[in-house]
């Protein structure tokens, strides 16, 4: 297993977030983490990426424990995450928010080798080169926080929402890149509302409600699940 | 989405803003940038004899205080005010008690220097060997504040500086035989240096030697502060400002480059306070008011938050405005206008944000960020 979480529990001051959730993603898969609003499914990311210590339970990462380990270090372990929202730099051009990405790397020349491979999964980014970023509409700036995230050269992905407030033509877009990400050889941990287009791209997916994991399956089985379709795939 | 062709690149674009007199100046090749920057440093060094400027020149000099000495208490203003736009302009960090680092620098030279130091004994050094001394302590200061405080956000860190500021002044008003209180320092010794006719160079008729001394100070803080903007340092300050938790997720240290901008931001404050108690002699537990740090803070934000030549203006005008009132006496009650300078003032700032919500020189990405925040309190 590339990660492996068991019995993760996470705390904001008195808000128990997390109550020992377990879950794991193999090298090359795409998992996905599916749940409601304030579910936690953010937290789980916060987590894994060390923005946020974890009260209990262990992170493993590629066969060490992590857990403990400083954000920055895990990025250079090879985690890397796409916030959810908003979380580009706006007042940076397209350019330097991708050389952000890049942060902890040194060799230029494999950072520029993958700026052409940002630049070409995602054309638009290089017609946008040196706009600012916050001048991006809603779809560009999630094109440009998943292209960011890529720029660690990772080798887990961590994607919180990427289709959040997108038109379903840019959300059909965006899932097709995110497998062709992973084709290219990047495990994604995916983290989404959108639960129907998660499923049907994911390999695997679990479900998260109220800081616990209660549901895990294939991305078919889940999508087929009468439970989940009731909660999740409403008819909308 | 279309895969459309490249665009054409554009001609020399570049984000150092593309309007006004900044963005003209940002467009020039170095040359004229360097000819430009010289020419203002030729001004700023001539602004002492500005008063012999036909027509305009007597407009410009203060009245109730001699020009010179006015001119003095600019350039440590500016220095102030560079060093917290470090802190607040680059790393987006608010310190509502900046003053209190004005106050270690010169309560630290003080210390080392004055004949009524308790430490006299031990010490009794000239000004230039208690400088760097001094300036050590300040950062240490900084360093000190900033370890527990930078974990906590916004709103916290604001409180915890502001208290810090006021411990200062109340450790310094109340402990009669270590910071002195009212009575204060007497005799802290003068820069040192002496003229072709024997005399000291920095004496107390004349401030046009401190003037100069602060200027240069000011010219090295630039440079300084210009090179950390263009290295990593400054791209890290960048990040946290702009969006702290994606800078965390980018790999960048946060804690470690807060507490980096905190002691420099620290240091050049402690810059001005060795300046200032070296040119006035003396010092007490009045001469640092928290209205100081509040009126730096406007100067900055006035200027151009995260701007260096914004801050620059900002902290020149914070401190010409009320020294030009001074010695004018307003026509109704006669009294001088200098007593009317906060409310002066405060209509002066209204103004500005009214007209120049950014500060009179904005920061190109400032306003960026700015607009990026007001997107996410709108609804979608
Ligand atoms: N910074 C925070 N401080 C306090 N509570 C938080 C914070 N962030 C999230 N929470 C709480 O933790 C729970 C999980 O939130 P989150 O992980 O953001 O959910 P999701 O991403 O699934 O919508 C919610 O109850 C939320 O209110
Ligand atoms: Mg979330």
């Amino acid at each position: 297993m590339l990660l492996e979480l068991e019995n993760v529990s996470l705390a904001y001051g008195r808000i128990q977030a997390l109550h020992g959730i377990s879950l794991s993603v193999a090298q090359g898969e795409i998992v996905a983490l599916i749940g409601a609003n304030g579910a936690g499914k953010s937290t789980t990311m916060r987590a894994i990426s060390g923005l946020r210590p974890v009260s209990e339970g262990s992170i493993r990462f590629d066969g060490q424990d992590i857990s403990k380990l400083r954000a920055d270090l895990r990025v250079i372990r090879g985690v890397s995450q796409s916030p959810e929202g908003r979380g580009i730099f706006p007042g940076m051009s397209v350019r330097e928010n991708l050389e952000m990405g890049a942060y902890t790397r040194k060799n230029r020349a494999e950072i520029d080798e993958d700026l052409q491979r940002v630049f070409t999964l995602f054309p638009r980014m290089r017609e946008r080169e040196k706009q600012s970023g916050g001048t991006l509409s809603g779809g560009e700036q999630q094109m440009l926080a998943v292209g960011r995230a890529l720029m660690s050269r990772p080798k887990l992905l961590l994607l919180d929402e990427p289709s959040m407030g997108l038109a379903p033509m840019l959300i059909q877009q965006i899932f097709d890149i995110i497998v062709e990400i992973n084709q290219q050889g990047t495990t994604v941990l995916l983290v989404e509302q959108n639960a129907q287009q998660a499923l049907s791209r994911a390999h695997r997916a679990y479900v998260l409600e109220t800081g616990r994991i209660v549901k895990e399956g294939t991305g078919a089985e889940l999508l087929h699940d009468p439970a989940v379709k009731d909660a999740y795939l409403g008819v909308a | 989405m279309s895969d459309t062709a490249v665009a054409p690149p554009k001609a020399k674009q570049n984000f150092r803003g593309n309007g006004g007199v900044r963005g003209w100046f940002g467009r020039q090749p170095t040359w004229v940038r360097a000819i430009v920057t010289l020419v203002a440093l030729g001004l700023a060094i001539l602004l002492p004899y500005a008063g012999d400027v036909p027509l305009i020149g007597p407009q410009i000099v203060t009245q109730g205080i001699d020009w010179p000495s006015s001119l003095f208490n600019m350039s440590y203003y500016v220095l102030l005010a560079l060093g917290l736009n470090v802190v607040v302009g680059y790393a987006g960090l608010l310190d509502l008690g900046y003053v209190g680092f004005f106050a270690i620098g010169a309560y630290g030279t003080a210390l080392l220097t004055s004949r009524d130091s308790l430490l006299y004994a031990h010490s009794g050094w000239s000004w230039l060997a208690a400088a760097p001394v001094a300036l050590a302590i300040t950062m240490a200061a900084g360093l000190i504040l900033g370890w527990p405080t930078l974990r906590l956000r916004g709103d916290y860190l604001a409180i915890v500086t502001l208290g810090f500021a006021e411990i200062i002044r109340i450790v310094a008003t109340s402990t009669p035989n270590f910071l002195r209180g009212d009575r204060g320092f007497t005799n802290i010794p003068h820069p040192p240096g002496q003229g072709a006719d024997g005399k000291p160079i920095f004496g107390v008729t004349d401030a046009t030697p401190y003037f100069w001394l602060g200027l240069a100070v000011i010219v090295v803080v630039i440079l300084g502060v210009r090179n950390l903007d263009r290295s990593r340092v400054g791209r890290s300050w960048l990040a946290i400002r702009e969006d702290e938790e994606a800078a965390e997720i980018m790999g960048v240290r946060t804690t470690r480059f807060k507490l980096w901008a905190f002691a420099i931001g620290a240091f050049i404050g402690g810059l001005g306070g060795v300046l200032f108690a070296g040119e006035q002699g003396f010092i007490n537990s009045q001469t640092f008011v928290l209205q100081f740090s509040i009126l730096v803070l406007a100067g900055v934000v006035m200027g151009g938050s995260g701007n260096m030549a914004g801050a620059i203006l900002g902290g020149a005008l914070i401190s010409y405005i009320p020294d030009r009132l001074r010695g004018i006496s307003d026509p109704f009650f006669h009294t001088d206008l200098y007593e009317y300078r906060f409310a002066i003032f405060g209509v002066v700032i209204i103004v500005i944000m009214v007209l120049r919500p950014q500060g009179l020189i904005p920061s190109r990405r400032r306003a960026m960020e700015l607009k990026d925040r007001e997107k996410e309190v709108a609804p979608l």
